[in-house]
This record gives C-alpha cells, sequence and structure tokens, in this order.
C-alpha cells in the first residue's frame, strides 16, 4: 500500500460525484421558435432557414431549402411585396433585413448554374390536371409533381405565366428569368399544353381521366366603371393594355394618357404609358394616397419615373381629347364624396385599372360548386364544393399577389395529395412565435441595410430595362448575415459558454447542444443571454 | 485595440463563438476541448459570476501557457465552493492558500519553478476582493514591488459573499451589506475614500494592469492571453456580478456586468508600465439607475422618497470614470 503524506486520508475525489441538478426548480429547454418573417410568408417560406445557408455561401442549400415551398425564387425575387421584411424583428433594431432581394440572389444563381429539383422518387400512378399557368397553377403542378403525381396543366393562352407575364411589365421582371423558371418546372415531367381552354370543367376531367383538378384560371376581365364618353373618345382597360405589350402590336396610348384606379396594376399601366413615349402619365385616383391599394414602393418608383398622381379625383366625363375630372373629399367613414368641382384633364386616351372579375364560364353546371361575389368559394383545404376539383389563386377569395398564388398552390397541392391517398392533410403545429421581446439584441453589431441598384431615371422612361439591379455575392451575404435567426439556434456557442456550471454540451458543429441536467442549476443565464430566443425555461414538476 | 473585431454581421464579434469564423478566431469558451478548469459539481450559488469569470480566465490561462499552469487560490467563495474536502470542482494543478497570503504563495510557487528551470510553467494567483483588496493586500503590494513573475487576479463581487454578505473595501457606495444596512440615517455603505485596486496597481508601474467583466468573453479572454505575453507582476480584476449579494435575478449575472460597464460605473481598461493603453469604450450609455434599481442592495435608494441624493452621487462616479478614462467615443461625448 502506498503511505500517503501525514495527515491525507483520502484522494482527491472530483466534485462531479455532487449532482447539483437536484437544486434546480426551473429547467432550461431548447426550442425553434418562429420567426415573423416566416409566420407572414404568403407562400409558406422558411426563409430564416434558407438565410441561415446563404450566410455561409452554402447558396445551392439555401435554394434548395428555399425551392421547398416556391419553386419561382427569381420570379419572387423581384415582384413579391415582401411582407417578410415588413415583419423583420430587425426593422426594430435598425432596418429590416433585405430579404427579398437575397431570394433573387438565390434564384438568379440557380438559372445562372442551371441548377435542377430532384425528381420524385416514386410514381403515384394518379393523374392530376390544373387549369391555368399561372403562379398558383405552375406552383400547385410543382408540388404535385414532386409528389409524385402526373401533372398537366392546360393554358388558354399561347405562353404559360398568366399575370406574371400578362401583368406585370418586363421592367419589374425580365421574360427571360420567368420563362427560365417555367422550364424548369416543365423538366420536372410536367405537361404544359398551351392555347387549350377549358370550356368546360367536368368534360375535361373525364375525357382525360384525371383523379382531381386544381382550378387556378385567375382574374382577367376587366371591371368597368360607368363614364360617359365621346364616341371619339379612346378607352381602354388595363388588363389588355399590359396584355399587348407582350405581344407584337404595342398599344397606341398616344402622348397624354389619363389612368384610373390606385391599384399596382394602374401604376403598372402608368409606367408603361411613360416607356411608350407618353409626356403625361396622370393617374386619376378617387381616394387618398393613404388610401390606395398599390404597394408604396410601385408609387415611390413611378413618381420617380415622372408620373403624375391626381388624388380625390374622379373621371365625370371623357372626350376626344380631354377628360373632365370631379374633385372628392372623405366623409367621416373614409368614403369619397362628390364635391361638385370640376376640372377639365388633357387626355388622348384613358386607360381603366378598376379591378378584374374572374371568368367563370368553365364552371356552369359543376354540383356543388359555390360562387359568391364573383370568386369560388374552397374550404380550408382548397378544395371547392366539388370533391376532387380545387382552387386557387385570383379565383379564389384573398389578396390578388404572386406570392399570395404561390402559397395557394402549395397547400392545394398538398392537400390534393392527401385527397388522392385518401388521407387528410393537417398543418404541423406552429412553434411560438419569436417576437422581438425574446432576443437579446445586444450581441448583433450595427450592420446598415444593403440598397439595390437603380436604372437611371432617363432610361426608366424611354426604355423596358429592368430598373432595379441585383445584389452582388458579397452583398447578398453581408445582407443574409444580418439576419437575426430570431427563434432558432445558430450555434453561437453562447449557453455553451455562459453556463457557470459546464452544463451545456456542446454536440459539434450541426448537432447543436445538450444540457446535462444532472450539473444545471436552473439559473437561467443560458436563456437570457441566447441571442436569438431559442431557449426557454419550463417549472419542474417537484 | 487588445483584439481586432471581427464583422459578422449576423453576431458581431459578441457571442462566445460563430459558426462562420475560423478555429483560430474562436474563443477558448466556445472550444468542445477547453480545459474546464473548473468543472461541474462546485458548490456556487445559481447564476454565480465568479464560478463563471473563474472558468473563463483560467481556460483562458491554460491555453495561452499551453496548459503549462499552477494556480493558488485565496480563501473565498472560489476556494470554499470548489473545494469542499475531499472534493474538486479543479482540473489544474491548484492549491488553497491562506485567506491573505496568495499572492505571496504564488510568488514561492514561481520561484521555486525558476530553480527547477522551469520556465514554461506559469504561475497565477487568484482570489475574491476581500482577499485581494483587504486581508490579501500587503502580500499583494509586497509582490507587485518585487515584480514577481505571477498573474494575479481579482474576481471582484463586492463584498464577503460566502460569510453572509458583509462588506470589503471594494463594496460600492450606497449598497446595502449585512454590516452596512440601511438603518436610521444610514443609505448603505458610505462615500469614503474608496480603494482603486487597478489603479493602485497601475502606481506600481508593473508591466501589465487589466480590469474585465464577465459580459465580455472575448475582452476577458484577450487580456489573459495578453498578460502571458510578459513576466514579471500582473493583475487583472474581473467584475462578477453575485446573485446572492446584489439582489438580482440568477439570470441577470451578466446583464448586471454588462451594465455596470455601459453606465461608466466599472471601468474597463488595459495599462502596460503604469500607463493606460486601452480602454473599452461604453456601446450605448445608460443611467446608474439602470443599473441600481435590478439590485436589491440598492432596493432602499429607490424605496418610498428614495435617495436621489445617493443616486446623483453614483452617477457623478460614473461620470468621473467616463471622463477619467475617456470612456465615451468624442462624437457620443458632444451629443
Amino acid at each position: 500500500m502506498k503511505t500517503k503524506p501525514f495527515a491525507i486520508t483520502l484522494d482527491p475525489g472530483s466534485s462531479l460525484a455532487n449532482h447539483t441538478g437536484s437544486w434546480r426548480t426551473v429547467r432550461p429547454v431548447y426550442v425553434d421558435r418562429l420567426p415573423p418573417c416566416n409566420h407572414v410568408c404568403p407562400a409558406g417560406e422558411n426563409i430564416q432557414g434558407w438565410l441561415f445557408h446563404a450566410e455561409s455561401g452554402r447558396y445551392e442549400e439555401a435554394w434548395r431549402l428555399l425551392t421547398e415551398d416556391n419553386p419561382l425564387p427569381a420570379v419572387m425575387g423581384r415582384v413579391c411585396y415582401h411582407p417578410c421584411e415588413t415583419a423583420c424583428n430587425r426593422g426594430q433594431l435598425d432596418e429590416s433585413v433585405g430579404i427579398n432581394p437575397i431570394e433573387r440572389f438565390l434564384g438568379d444563381e440557380a438559372l445562372r448554374h442551371g441548377w435542377k429539383f430532384a425528381a420524385p422518387r416514386e410514381k403515384s400512378g394518379k393523374r392530376v390536371l390544373v387549369v391555368g399557368a399561372g403562379p398558383s397553377g405552375l406552383s400547385a403542378a410543382y408540388h404535385l409533381a414532386r409528389f409524385g403525381h402526373s401533372v398537366t396543366i392546360r393554358e388558354a393562352g399561347p405562353v404559360a405565366g398568366g399575370m406574371m407575364r400578362f401583368g406585370i411589365p418586363k421592367y419589374r421582371l425580365p421574360r427571360e428569368v420567368l420563362e427560365a423558371e417555367i422550364q424548369r418546372i416543365v423538366d420536372l415531367g410536367v405537361v404544359l399544353e398551351l392555347n387549350a381552354k377549358v370550356t368546360n370543367v367536368l368534360e375535361a376531367k373525364a375525357a382525360g381521366r384525371f383523379d382531381a383538378l386544381f382550378l387556378a384560371v385567375g382574374a382577367h376581365i376587366a371591371k368597368r366603371a360607368y363614364i360617359p364618353a365621346g364616341s371619339a373618345a379612346k378607352m381602354l382597360d388595363a388588363v389588355a393594355v399590359l396584355r399587348s405589350m407582350d405581344g407584337e402590336e404595342k398599344p397606341l396610348l398616344g402622348r397624354r394618357v389619363v389612368v384610373y384606379g390606385g391599384g399596382n396594376t394602374a401604376f403598372d399601366v402608368a409606367r408603361t404609358a411613360k416607356r411608350l413615349g407618353a409626356t403625361e402619365s396622370i393617374i386619376v385616383y378617387r381616394r387618398t394616397r393613404e388610401k390606395m391599394p398599390a404597394h408604396e414602393s410601385e408609387l415611390e418608383e413611378a413618381l420617380q419615373e415622372g408620373v403624375l398622381v391626381k388624388w380625390l379625383s374622379t373621371i365625370k366625363q371623357a372626350g376626344e381629347t380631354s377628360i373632365t375630372v370631379e374633385k372628392m373629399t372623405l366623409d367621416e367613414k373614409g368614403n369619397a364624396q362628390p364635391t361638385g368641382e370640376l376640372e377639365t384633364l388633357e387626355a388622348d386616351s384613358v386607360v381603366l385599372a378598376l379591378g378584374q372579375d374572374v371568368d367563370l364560364s368553365l364552371l356552369d353546371g359543376v354540383p356543388g360548386l359555390e360562387i359568391d361575389d364573383g370568386v369560388v368559394t374552397v374550404d380550408a383545404a382548397m378544395m371547392t364544393g366539388h370533391a376532387g376539383v380545387f382552387a386557387g389563386g385570383d379565383m379564389v377569395p384573398g389578396e390578388r399577389t404572386v406570392t399570395v398564388g404561390v402559397g395557394h398552390g402549395k397547400l392545394a397541392a398538398r392537400n390534393i395529395d392527401a385527397w388522392l391517398r385518401s388521407l387528410t392533410w393537417v398543418h404541423a403545429e406552429s412553434h411560438e412565435l419569436a417576437s422581438f421581446d425574446k432576443l437579446n439584441t445586444w450581441y448583433y453589431s450595427d450592420a446598415p441595410k444593403s440598397t439595390q441598384p437603380v436604372l437611371d431615371t432617363i432610361r426608366r422612361q424611354s426604355t423596358f430595362e429592368e430598373v432595379v439591379g441585383s445584389f452582388d455575392e458579397t452583398t447578398a451575404q453581408f445582407e443574409a448575415r444580418r439576419c437575426l435567426s430570431c427563434g432558432n439556434c445558430f450555434e453561437c456557442d453562447n449557453c455553451y459558454g455562459v453556463c457557470p456550471d459546464n452544463a451545456v454540451i456542446k454536440l459539434g458543429p450541426g448537432q447543436r447542444y445538450a444540457f446535462n441536467y444532472d450539473y444545471c442549476k436552473g439559473c437561467g443565464l443560458c436563456v437570457t443571454e441566447c441571442p436569438c430566443g431559442a431557449i426557454r425555461t419550463v417549472a419542474e414538476e417537484i | 485595440m487588445s483584439y481586432q473585431p471581427i464583422r459578422f454581421y449576423q453576431t458581431g464579434t459578441f457571442t462566445v463563438g460563430n459558426r462562420l469564423l475560423t478555429d483560430e478566431q474562436r474563443s477558448v469558451q466556445a472550444n468542445m476541448r477547453r480545459t474546464n478548469s473548473l468543472n461541474s459539481g462546485h458548490r456556487a450559488c445559481q447564476g454565480c459570476g465568479e464560478a463563471l469569470g473563474a472558468r473563463y480566465a483560467i481556460d483562458a490561462a491554460m491555453e495561452a501557457t499551453n496548459r503549462q499552469l499552477v494556480a493558488a487560490n485565496a480563501t473565498g467563495c472560489l476556494e470554499v465552493f470548489s473545494t469542499p474536502y475531499p472534493e474538486t470542482s479543479w482540473q489544474i494543478p491548484w492549491i488553497h492558500s491562506l485567506f491573505g497570503n496568495a499572492a505571496a504563495v504564488a510568488t514561492g510557487i514561481s520561484a521555486a519553478m525558476r530553480v527547477k528551470g522551469r520556465h514554461d510553467v506559469r504561475v497565477v494567483a487568484q482570489g475574491g476582493d476581500g482577499g485581494t483588496t483587504d486581508i490579501g493586500f500587503g502580500c499583494l503590494s509586497g509582490m507587485f514591488e518585487r515584480n514577481d513573475d505571477v498573474l494575479y487576479i481579482c474576481y471582484d463581487n463586492g463584498g464577503y459573499m460566502n460569510t453572509g454578505v458583509q462588506r470589503s473595501s471594494a463594496t460600492p457606495p450606497g449598497a446595502r451589506t449585512n454590516t452596512t444596512m440601511p438603518v436610521g440615517d444610514s443609505t448603505g455603505e458610505r462615500f469614503g475614500q474608496g480603494k482603486n485596486v487597478p489603479a493602485i496597481a497601475i502606481a506600481h508601474e508593473i508591466p501589465y494592469v487589466a480590469t474585465a467583466t464577465v459580459a465580455e468573453l472575448r475582452d476577458l479572454e484577450a487580456k489573459v492571453r495578453r498578460s502571458m505575453e510578459f513576466r514579471g507582476a500582473r493583475y487583472i480584476h474581473i467584475l462578477v456580478p453575485c446573485p446572492l449579494g446584489w439582489g438580482h435575478a440568477s439570470s441577470d449575472t451578466i446583464r448586471m456586468a454588462r451594465l455596470a460597464k455601459e453606465t461608466g460605473l466599472f471601468p474597463v481598461f488595459e495599462a502596460e508600465h503604469g500607463s493606460v493603453t486601452q480602454v473599452s469604450k461604453i456601446k450605448h450609455k445608460l443611467p446608474v439607475e439602470d443599473y441600481l434599481k435590478p439590485q436589491q442592495r440598492f432596493a432602499h435608494l429607490f424605496k418610498d422618497a428614495g435617495h436621489p441624493d445617493i443616486v446623483e452621487r453614483i452617477q457623478k462616479l460614473a461620470d468621473r470614470n467616463i471622463r477619467r478614462y475617456r470612456l465615451l467615443d468624442d462624437v457620443e461625448r458632444r451629443a
């Protein structure tokens, strides 16, 4: 036996024998909270997730995660009105993250490198007909094809794209970008039939032996307003003007153009008129700037290009070279009321941009299908009153944007897939919202928002070149790194570092962390010092 | 600057680790193979700032010395909670001295290593503010004066905490302890002459003096690493909030340290050979109330009518620190 020095009777033991976890009254647990960007995205994108990959330059992984939800990132990165950026928590710190231009960068990277969608592992043997090749139809076709179903799209027009082609001008969405992203969906094995108008839904279903239908014909019929007009007055509708921009014959609008309406389409037409050589392009809108449905960025860009807006005005009468405008005032309810005060504006043509109705003729005689206020009624599963017939996009109630359409397509596809398998699709339970108060923003350094290059005004007034430019790689990565990663661990090691008891186990890159509850005393330091709010405390049962 | 901030905008330089950094740019605490000098199972209170500060500092010292380190430890919380016989939480060569002689014991170890030709082995002495600024002050000053090759680390929690929260010469004015109860005319610890040990250390013109807090890990690690580049006497004073003695939530330990720095009450700086060489600027200046209010030891300053005059005097101390150490950027000072 080894002799020990005088007065020493025991070898030193380790304090690991002392399980201090028994002191605990609350325990920390790792959680994933729902970032506000993901929460509000109409297409249901995992924005925080794909930004995480973009931060480290893994652009293909970022793009693959993005396209799990949305097959059109290069389009969306140009035309989406990005509610995500409005919701972004960073907006409360300095300025929101430029999510939209990063999405565009990823979409363009994919096109540049020719990244393709992975083909489905197995075929289901089911056949689905998608009516309409707009954003909603293309999105549904993409998701259905990825589920392994055989998909046919029938499009009434000569080309695919729907309102992305016939409603959004080239200077906002270059056609080669749109075509490339559509082609990538077709390459999944989706059959695209053009000039193939469906006139009777149930006949088409039976004749093609389709198991389910997704209707997404959009809203193309221009709404009218009664305006007394002389026989020589030139009155056009906005949808027709924008549609003809994609054909050979450009519309003849004259030098002085008046656009009637306050939506995004009105601004698109006014800006298009400017580019076609109009010296004056005036928007007449009956209410105020605060009440207009158009997006603020559309207004800003239009004003920069020299478009004029007459707020609180209606068109009373239209003649050959001039129109009569009546001034309006807002009553206490916010409705526009006439004042009787008249004004004459010179105008070679008047374009009506008062919204669109849905062409519902193809739905005649479908039992159970309901129509309310000019749009098709659908349930939470996007199914109409007729079993197996689903609908989405502009022809169902909801905001009419490309992003909403893409979201409808995804939601419908999931439900169609479940329905074809005699199942019910259930939305996974949403995580708790990662609101700003859950963050410890001390850990994020200041970083100004990056801005996108913008075309010179003079070229914006005379050409259809794209107005807003792209981020280069450095800028895209810088911007991605401004993401706060709200509610989702980004492996900053803070919990691992700040624990006074070494009770956090680091599991290695990509593996996150685990708590060692044998020693965790439940002090809550990790919860307070987690920058992104990915840890919470729960009471121990004592 | 003691270290170059790396701008990874998602997390800044302020988190413990960052997956976007290369291994050599990461902090010691981010490393899965850090020493964990002070291991799990120690008996420190929940959210103990001293346990955290000691692991931060000693792990960094182990890394900087290629794990050739001996530590002498004064009596105090750190010793009591880490080594109740027959257990120890220390995973390094460690010796417990008396309350007042950690600096002298470390000096002896350093001399022994020199005699044995073990120039690679470095020596650390550590203690709380009681063992440093009160009881061990004579030995510490002697160590400075002889310029013994020892790094002395003081973990300052502003009182004798494990014996039941008595005042020390590091207790801040206005604070309640069990020996400075705010009863009758008393408003807690009096405004005395103070005992600014970092300044006293600088006055000895020893090679290296620094202050740090547990709220800025990277700064703390950089200072420990820098101190090991010198031979001779070195002193690092680390502010370690104490949930028990200060009366704040155990989850707020780091926040308290951050507030102490951001209000200017605890200036964070570095000095070499008698001159201040670098100060850590205040990021967002805050009034002292933000620091005082979450702490029970200052609760009497705000109860009922409170003692706005005392708060005002504490604010003056902070403002004086800000002027003396130039804690604000010039731009901010003008604004």
